[in-house]
């Protein structure tokens, strides 16, 4: 992948020698599909899901009139994402509710896939929902398995029903009974992982099926799956009717497209992502998201929300108004790292931004300098920070002192200021400089 | 058929469609650029890597200006000889006693189960055998391994479920030397290779266990699923960049994954894949055959 960098800087160079208006022709929107089909493949997309998939965007793109606020690439990436995001269907599909509890949800996928850990996660969301959930131990093969999910459910507050070894549909059976007594108004069965090929375990989860009103099937797929994804899904979805899906382990950097093909072939929604190895870690999933994720073009949307979480509006609106009358200052620009330190640091950051990934390597950002810039503006006075003019070179010498800097690194603190301020001035006069992609 | 072509049965049947496949493709397309897209989508369709793929293609076009290529028979023979030379990159490494095996690894892909496989393979070559349980986190995974090192009857050291993995390293080690034990297995926890801090904790292990025994060879295996798709070489690469691999362990190979990525594991990042998995039986394992398995994914 970092062989060529991201889609985005490949069909650039694609559409490089292109005049900016006009029409897409046929010759260059095939080259750009074959840049499109490598992206596709190499985010685990099936084959043959993205061969249809470039086919119906090819018919799409082409004649099409180029966007006067977009140039070529972007243009085609335009077209690319929102077919990814209508194939990927509706947005944050919700749990299906039986109309009369208890709702069993059944788990089902490969092994080491992460129905457990899942299992724990489910319960935490439905709790947050104000519901009663009851775990149900059904992998009575895995050595130890039955207790992982006690553990599991100890930290999730949940009780565990569990009968051993017994029969996993004669323990689904008396776990319901066990609710209804109980007053537990969500089930959630955990099975044994299985091969979908293995005929005596897929019909284990039929006979459950068949013995107990299941109202959820969820498939649980790990996101690095490959080319594979789509014979287990086609597979599981014949044979056991699954309602829905879940992505495990999306806190790697795999792009996940596994989940497309899965969403091609069975028609089924993804309804959860799961991002981390605390409980807390289940996530809704969003098309729009994935889309851009699978194409290697960063998570946006992720990073504004993180924003959001990390800055007020309050303080949003003001430190608008700084930018807009240019009365940023010294103290904002501090603000501004210890928010950025909220957020989870700059590297972390950097990760969500499209592009980044590839071009700014972890070591490249210095954490450090950073830490040093913060210190030489916390050693400076209140009026020093209002009004960084004032600070003469013996200024300079105490805040160097203070700081434990030298005052090169002063100077070059207040250089970066002022080209900040500048920066922001011409965002001001918004003459299109900073063309957002799309 | 040796173990390793029994464990590979059942990818086995593949074999004809792939060998009929460029048959039937040959007769339809002659060389051209369909034929090669096509030749690469067979490739990657048993998840051989994107790049790697796209270089055998080459390599293939390459043979085809020589006018050498006479039918779909020839492509695959030679398709088998490329694979062959790039797997052949990457040589299997001798094991020498006494030694301490660490496996690491993604979560899920199999390492606990993987290590009853291996301890009952060595007891089997009439080795003494110690595992250590030193993942600490996931839950009752010390509990799993248990179980297994009672099934192929191995000693395991084992401290409480959150307690420092590299203490139990220590322990293992120490009296893995005290005892003379021929082989130590480590099971690790499972982490994704992009979160630093764990990564930080797989070197402090390794740390521990050059510093206390470098007496014993010391291999580090990676354990990778097979049904795992593009993401398997920047596991590879990121286990590799913190504790410098020695080989691969290849599980899951029971379904219809076929775990083209080795290839690129072999060629690019010339780490061999050691054993091959499959089941969940402790029998099922066995030393990795590049030949077989070229042809079992042509």
């Amino acid at each position: 992948m970092a062989l060529f960098g991201s889609l985005a800087e490949r069909l650039n160079h694609i559409f490089s020698k292109l005049t900016k208006r006009g029409k897409l022709t046929e010759l260059e929107i095939k080259t750009a599909m074959r840049e499109v089909r490598i992206a596709l493949l190499e985010a685990d997309v099936n084959i043959k899901v993205a061969k249809d998939f470039i086919a119906k965007v090819s018919e799409k793109a082409l004649g099409q009139e180029i966007l006067q606020s977009l140039n070529p690439s972007q243009q085609v990436i335009k077209i690319v994402n929102e077919e990814l995001i209508a194939l990927m269907g509706s947005a944050n599909a919700k749990l299906e509710v039986s109309p009369k509890p208890p709702t069993v949800i059944l788990m089902c996928g490969l092994q080491g896939a992460g129905k457990t850990t899942l299992c724990g996660k489910l319960a935490v969301q439905l709790k947050k929902q104000g519901k009663k959930p009851l775990l149900v131990a059904g992998d009575i093969y895995r050595p130890a398995a039955i207790h992982q999910l006690q553990v599991v459910g100890g930290q999730a507050g949940t009780e565990v029903f569990e009968r051993g070894t017994q029969s996993p549909v004669k323990t689904a059976k008396e776990a319901i009974e066990h609710a209804k007594r109980m007053g537990y108004d969500t089930v959630v069965l955990d099975t044994a992982g299985r091969l979908q090929i293995d005929e005596t375990l897929m019909q284990e989860l039929e006979n459950i099926k068949k013995n107990v009103e299941v109202s959820e099937t969820l498939l649980v797929v790990d996101a690095m799956t490959g080319q594979e994804a789509v014979n287990v899904a086609k597979t599981f979805n014949e044979r056991l009717e699954v309602t829905g899906v879940i992505l495990t382990k999306l806190d790697g950097d795999t792009r996940g497209g596994a989940c497309l093909s899965i969403k091609a072939v069975t028609g089924k929604p993804i309804k959860f992502i799961g991002v981390g190895e605390k409980l807390t870690d289940l996530e809704p999933f969003y098309p729009d998201r994935m889309a851009s994720r699978i194409l290697g073009m960063g998570d946006v949307l992720s990073l504004i929300e993180k924003a959001q979480q990390a800055i007020t509006e309050a303080d949003a609106k003001k430190k608008e108004k700084k930018m807009r009358e240019n009365t940023f200052t010294l103290s904002d620009y501090l603000e501004q790292f210890e928010m950025m330190k909220k957020m989870g640091g700059v590297s972390a950051l950097m990760g969500m931004l499209p592009g980044a990934k590839l071009k700014v390597r972890e070591e490249d950002i210095d954490e450090k300098k950073i830490e040093r810039t913060r210190a030489i503006i916390l050693s400076m006075t209140v009026a020093e920070r209002e009004n960084p003019s004032i600070i003469n070179s013996s200024r300079k010498r105490r805040i160097a002192q203070g700081s434990g800097t030298q005052i090169q690194e002063i100077n070059q603190l207040l250089r970066q200021f002022d080209q900040a301020k500048l920066l922001m001035k011409h965002m001001k006069n918004g003459k299109g400089k900073f063309k957002m992609p799309f | 058929m040796g173990l390793f072509g029994k464990l590979f049965a059942a990818l086995k049947k593949t074999k004809d469609n792939v060998a009929t496949k460029l048959r039937m493709l040959f007769s339809k397309n002659k060389l051209g650029d369909e034929f090669y897209d096509e030749l690469e989508e067979i490739l990657i369709g048993a998840d051989v890597s994107v790049t790697m793929a796209e270089e055998v293609v080459e390599q293939v076009k390459a043979e085809a200006i020589d006018g050498r290529i006479k039918d779909g028979d020839f492509v695959t023979d030679l398709l088998k000889d490329i694979m062959q030379d790039i797997l052949d990159e990457a040589p299997m490494p001798e094991i020498n006693y006494p030694c301490v095996i660490m496996l690491v690894g993604v979560n899920g892909v199999g390492k606990t189960t993987t290590i009853g496989k291996l301890a009952h393979y060595f007891t089997a070559k009439k080795k003494s055998v110690t595992v250590a349980a030193a993942d600490t986190f996931r839950a009752a995974a010390s509990d799993q391994l248990s179980v297994w090192a009672d099934r192929a009857k191995v000693r395991i050291v084992k401290h409480e479920e959150g307690s420092d993995p590299s203490a139990v390293v220590y322990d293992a080690v120490s009296s893995a030397k005290a005892k003379k034990t021929d082989v130590v297995i480590i099971d690790t926890a499972g982490r994704l290779h992009v979160k630093d801090n764990l990564m930080n904790e797989l070197k402090k292990m390794n740390r521990v266990v050059e510093r206390e025994y470098p007496e014993a060879s010391f291999y580090k295996f990676l354990v990778l699923d097979a049904t795992t798709g593009q993401n398997a070489v920047s596991q590879a690469r990121a286990f590799d960049g913190a504790v410098d691999l020695d080989g691969i362990v290849l599980t899951k190979l029971d379904g219809t994954a076929k775990g083209g990525f080795v290839i690129s594991l072999c060629g690019d990042l010339h780490i061999p894949v050691i054993f091959v998995g499959t089941g969940e039986k402790m029998e099922d394992i066995a030393l990795f055959n590049s030949e077989e398995f070229v042809e079992a994914i042509l």
